[in-house]
Formats: C-alpha cells, structure tokens, sequence
C-alpha cells in the first residue's frame, strides 16, 4: 500500500469560490448584527406558538448529527484499530471539532440570554433532555478540541517562530508544545473512548428533546424511541459526511480522491441505514402511523422526501459494490444521506411541531436563513484554512517535501 | 483484512448497550412532592359572564400597562379568539353555547402538578411552590425557549423583541398576594365570583358537589382533575372542553413522564455511560492486540 502521510496543503487561500464564501458570511453577519442589537424577533420569524425555528433545527440538531463522522470514525479507527481508515480520521475529527464549534455558536445566537449559556454547568436539572444535551455538547467540544492537539503540536514542535518581541517566548511555547505532546500520546486513549461515549449520549438525547412535546408534534415522528433514531440516523451518517467532505476536498484543492478508502467506507454505511430504516418502518408499523401517508400533507410528503430520497435511495445505491467503486455514484449515494438526515431533524423541529393555537406555520425568515447560510459559509472557510496550514489531509509520500516530525526535533531551532 | 463480520458485530454490541440504556423504563415521572394544602382556583364557565376584570386586575397586580377599567365593557374582543401572551397573562374568550348565553372562558397557566416546563427547564428555572404556584426564576433563565416547546397547553411567552434579559412571561398565580394571605387579583376581583381559590382538593369536592347537585347544567368532567396528571386550576363547564378552546388529546399521563422515564434509563447511577465506556475500551485493547499479532504474523519489518 501506497505510504500516506497527513501535511499541511500547499494551496492557495483565495480563489472564486472562496470569495462568494466570503460574500455570504459577510451577508450572515450583518444579520447577526441586528439580532443582537434588536433581539431576536428582529431577524425572525419565530412566535409565541414556535419557539424554536430554523437555528434550532439546522445550527443545532443538523449540525450535531452531520458532526457524527467525529466519533463514528474515531471508533472505526481507533477503537476497532481499522488502520485502512486512519487517513480520514484527521479530516473527520476536524469536521467535528468545527462542527460543534458552530453548534455552540449556533445556540448562543438562539439563546436570548446567551451571555449565560454557561448557567447550566452550575445550575442543573436532572430530568431535562437539554440539560444532559448542552453538558455533553459543552465536554464533547472539550475533547474534540483535546483529540486535535496533536495535530498543532505535529505542526509546531521545533518551529515556533514568534514575531518581534514574542522571540523571547519560542522556547517556552515550544516546551509547552513538546510536554502536551508526550501527555497527549499517553493519555489520548482516554479521550477517544470517552469522545463516542459521550456523542452517543447526546446524539440520542437530541431525540428525547421533542418527546416532551408530546401530542404536539405529529404523529408520524413523535414517538418514545425517538431517541434511538437520532442516534441510529447519526451513526448512518457519519460515514456519508466524511465521503462527501472527502470528495469535495479532494475535487477543490485538485486531489486524487482516496476513493479505495471511501469506497469501503461506503460499504459500511449500507447495513448501518438498513438498520435505521428498519427501525423507522418497524416503529411506523407499530404505532400504525401509515393511516398519515394516505393524506396528502405538507407532513406526509416530507416524511416521504426524508425516508426514500434520504435513505431508501442511497441504500439502494450502496447495495451495490460497483457503485461504491464508482465516484459519482459514491458521493450521489453519501450526499444523499447527509440530505436525508438533515431533512430529518428539520422535520423533527419544524415540519412535525404543530402547536394547540397555531395561527400559521412557521417558515423561517431571510433574517433566520442568512445566518445559517453565513455560519455554514465561515465553517467552510475555517476548514479550507486549517487544512493548508495544519496536517489534515493524508497525501501519498513524497508529494510535497515536508520534513518528517521527528526529522525537526533533533535540529537546533 | 477484509470487513468484516466480526466488526459489524462489534458495532452491534456497542448499539445494543445504547438501546438497552434508552430502551429501560425506570420510574416514570417525578417523584410526588406535592403538598396536601396545595392551593387551586375552580372556575365555573358557566357563571363567567366576560366582564374581563379579571385581565385588568391582572395587569394591575403585575405592573403591567393597561388601559382603565372601564375600557374592558367593550365585549367587542370577546369575539376574537385570543391567547395568553406579553401584554396579558389571563384572558377571556366566548364561545358559542346551545344556551341563550355563550360561554366565556377564562385562560391562563394552569398550574400542572407535574409541570412539563418544571421538567424541561435545562436550568431549573422553573419550580413549583409548595402552595400549588408554577413560577419562574429569572435569575437562572438563559432564554433557551423549551418551556414554550414543552408546555402542553402553550402558555409560557417570550420577549422575541429584547436583545438583553428578555423574559418569559405567564401566569404566576399571583405567588406575591397569596403569600400575605392574599386572593390571587383575578379571583379577588371577579364580580360574579365564577373563581373560587382554595385547597385544591377541597376544590375538586366542591366542583362534584355542583355536578350532582345541577346535572343539567354542567357536562360531567372536571377538567384538570385528572389531565397531564392534575392541575391546580381546575374548570366545569356546560360543553364538551374540547369545543371551549381547550387542547386536544392531552391524555391523564404527566406531560413530562416518558421524556423523563427515557432519562433516568440512559442516566440509570450513570451506570450505562460507564458500561459503554468500558465496553469500549475492551473492544479497543482487544483489537490493538489483535492487530499486533496479525502483523507480527504478517512479517512485516
């Protein structure tokens, strides 16, 4: 097998694309602007009857499951030591850790106290489903940001070069850098466990959040094993996020996609989905839900939307050996999944939400739209910056002349 | 090494110890620490006739604005079907009735004895006072707006328009009155006494009491008694609740007992989590051994 080595890209920053980024998140943070300055109805569509809207529903509950691949990656390679999968653990724990980032900011921007999101960790309540989630969220970013240390420790020991007056801190900063990194390599096993443990406790108890909605929600989602469904849809999705982001990357800064790895990554999705769409139509046939499918709803048609083209298609499509060889067919397949996911929540947050004194249905505003769009544009911007400056992206040896990490150690700096 | 049964399997036990922490029914809903004294109002719908005073008291005893009392004989409102919001925690709604007089409907926070906001609130807000009141502290709120999502009868309101310290206003059964002995504003106002307050299970005997005594009159439901667990607002009326602006399919069931029953299963002494973990890390030591011997075996250099 080819020897892979993760390096920093030797990319350019700006190009067409990045700027009509750049564009976008500029247009998000002016919006941003006017919701901390005239609260959140300013930029909103949301009311007494929906309390929650679009930033709850993509910033939050998308995000955390799009950010699957973290730990579902993290458990394939590390924990079942898959070494074929270890090139793609880097970018997915990276996707992860800047995916929570924008969950956390997600959910500052939605609370209208947001100066005291931190309440929670002295001020608990036990029976609430967001309490457990905020306190695995906050530990979970904790860790993220821990399990990526090593990569800033691989790309700075010996090469720290402060400017100016900073000179005198080279030496400490990089003892600093060199102590981190022989704790970290020691202790990382603790971390990495504790990573999926605690993603599969706050994956699942984003389901129970709308368990307490009750009969507020529409039958064809409110269900008491909602819970396992979130966590069965982010464990199927966490793979297709890693494939599509994979293969982005890989056509966007003009890679050869790894697509021997993606391709078996690709494989393993096929029994993780059917297990979830098993467990979607059995709860469906229980609780006799299908009566909804006669109507033709804004409801019905959604759930449609969500199962076939979000998992009976891509399904389909990852049965077969030679589609997960083929590119096209891969990334159809994975985005598919990642859509279909998405749809999920926004439908367990907003489509399925129906209050006793609706007047009308929620839509989300331009306001509450560019802001997502914004946040999702500057996380796309965060990601193409740390990987040409960090050690991400595994590149066959020899493509580009990098000294090898311990090469740089010995050398007088 | 191709993939694999056995790592599917791995997969599976590690699902398999998630499912079986959610799936575990512990004890459901909270634990009961309600006061026999606990305080109720009654309201009889069919002796409300909509002079709304009880709205202006309201406004009165919280500080609110409102226009002068007199403003209120306008019935004009009455007609429009209004909900409990910002401006005022009570209003009156009229429904039309087989009687020559419509119904009139006094709303606000019912007061549940296992409230689902209590449950829900991420910080604990929200607690209910020994006395029966479901009040709100704003010293721990952070805004977060799942009260609103919880409440099944989607009374809790939100100040959508305050960057800093916006609040949640409802009902808060009037906690600064009744704890100087005190009649909550509304109840104390009413000219037709159509509100009692009292022990809450004196309430329920009064309430019986007219049922049996005038059946013609009342359909024979107290509602609240027994809905999302009880509340300590408790109503009759001469027409089937659902028909006089009241939520459907609530059930008797505690608002919050499967969210929480869910909880304590995955919470269970913290044990799940720590069986998880542990699992995890015997799959991990497991597999690094493996690995090692395969590519010892292997030759490798």
């Amino acid at each position: 097998m080819e020897n892979h080595k993760a390096q920093p890209l030797n990319r350019k920053y700006f190009t067409p694309g990045v700027w009509v980024l750049v564009a976008l998140a500029v247009n998000g943070l002016i919006f941003l602007g006017f919701r901390f300055y005239g609260g959140i109805g300013s930029v909103t569509n949301l009311n007494q009857q929906y309390p929650w809207g679009l930033w709850i529903a993509v910033d939050v509950a998308a995000g955390v499951a799009l950010a699957a691949g973290g730990f579902t990656t993290a458990a394939l390679g590390h924990i079942m030591h898959r070494e074929h999968y270890h090139d793609i653990i880097r970018p997915a724990l990276l996707t992860a850790m800047l995916g929570y980032t924008f969950v956390a900011i997600g959910v500052c921007i939605d609370l209208g106290r947001y100066y005291f999101v931190w309440h929670p960790l002295f001020m608990w309540n036990g029976t609430s489903a967001l309490f457990e989630v905020g306190m695995c969220v906050m530990i979970y970013m904790t860790v993220l940001y821990i399990e990526f240390l090593p990569i800033v420790t691989e790309r700075f020991v010996g090469r720290v070069h402060l400017p100016g007056l900073f000179k005198v801190l080279n030496r400490p900063v990089d003892s600093l850098l060199r102590f981190l990194d022989r704790g970290l390599h020691k202790t990382m096993f603790v971390f990495i466990i504790a990573g999926v443990v605690l993603s599969t406790l706050h994956q699942s108890s984003l389901g129970t959040l709308m368990v307490i909605a009750g009969p507020k929600m529409h039958p064809l989602w409110q269900t008491p094993i909602l819970p396992l469904l979130f966590l069965l849809s982010a464990v199927s999705v966490g793979f297709p996020m890693v494939i599509v982001e994979s293969l982005a990357a890989s056509r966007s800064f003009g890679l050869k996609p790894e697509m021997e790895v993606l391709g078996r990554l690709g494989r393993l999705v096929a029994p993780l989905l059917g297990i979830y769409l098993a467990f979607k139509l059995g709860d469906m046939f229980i609780r006799e839900t299908f009566v909804y499918l006669n109507e033709f709803t804004i409801e019905s048609v959604m759930w449609m939307l969500e199962v076939v083209l979000g998992v009976v298609v891509p399904l389909r499509i990852l049965l077969s050996r030679k589609a997960t060889r083929h590119r096209g067919w891969l990334f159809t397949a994975a985005f598919l999944v990642v859509v279909g996911v998405a749809l999920n929540r926004i439908n367990n947050f907003i489509v399925a939400y129906t209050p006793p004194y609706a007047q009308a249905r929620y839509s989300p505003s331009i306001g509450e739209i560019s802001i997502t769009v914004g946040l999702i544009a500057i996380l796309i911007l965060l990601y193409r910056f740390v990987v040409i400056n960090f050690p991400v992206i595994s590149l066959p040896d020899g493509s580009r002349i990098s000294p090898a990490k311990y090469a740089i150690r010995g050398a007088p700096s | 090494m191709k993939l694999s049964r056995r790592s599917l399997l791995q997969f599976g036990a590690l699902l398999g110890v998630t499912i079986a922490g959610g799936g575990r029914s512990a004890r459901g809903g909270p634990k009961n620490i309600l006061s026999d004294d606990r305080m109720g109002v009654l309201v009889d719908t069919t002796v409300c006739v909509g002079y709304r005073n009880c709205e202006w008291a309201c406004k009165k005893a919280h500080d609110m604005s409102t226009l002068p009392i007199e403003t209120y004989e306008n019935r004009d409102v009455l007609g429009q079907f209004r909900r409990p919001n910002l401006e005022s925690l009570t209003v009156v709604n009229e429904f039309p009735s087989d009687k020559p007089i419509p119904i009139d409907v006094k709303v606000q926070c019912m007061h549940c004895d296992h409230p689902a906001c209590v449950s829900a609130c991420i910080v604990g807000a929200f607690s209910k006072t020994e006395k029966g009141a479901v009040i709100w502290d704003s010293d721990k709120c952070i805004g977060c707006r799942y009260c609103m999502v919880a409440c099944p009868f989607q009374i809790p309101a939100f100040e959508y328009n305050k960057p800093i310290q916006p609040r949640i206003l409802k009902c808060d059964f009037c906690v600064h009155r009744t704890a100087n002995e005190e009649k909550p504003a509304c109840v104390e106002i009413c000219p037709v006494e159509a509100l009692t307050y009292g022990r809450r299970h004196d309430l329920v005997k009064v309430a019986r009491e007219r049922i049996r005594k005038h059946p013609a009159r009342y359909v024979d439901h107290i509602y609240g008694e027994h809905e999302v667990g009880g509340t300590s607002w408790l109503y009759l009326a001469g027409k089937d609740f659902k028909k006089i602006g009241f939520p459907r399919n609530l059930g008797n069931n505690p608002a919050p007992g499967v969210s929480e029953s869910i909880q304590h299963g995955i919470f269970a002494y913290f044990m799940p989590p720590a069986l998880l973990y542990a699992l995890l890390g015997s799959i991990m030591w497991m597999r690094r051994k493996i690995n090692h011997e395969e590519s010892a075996s292997d030759g490798k250099p």
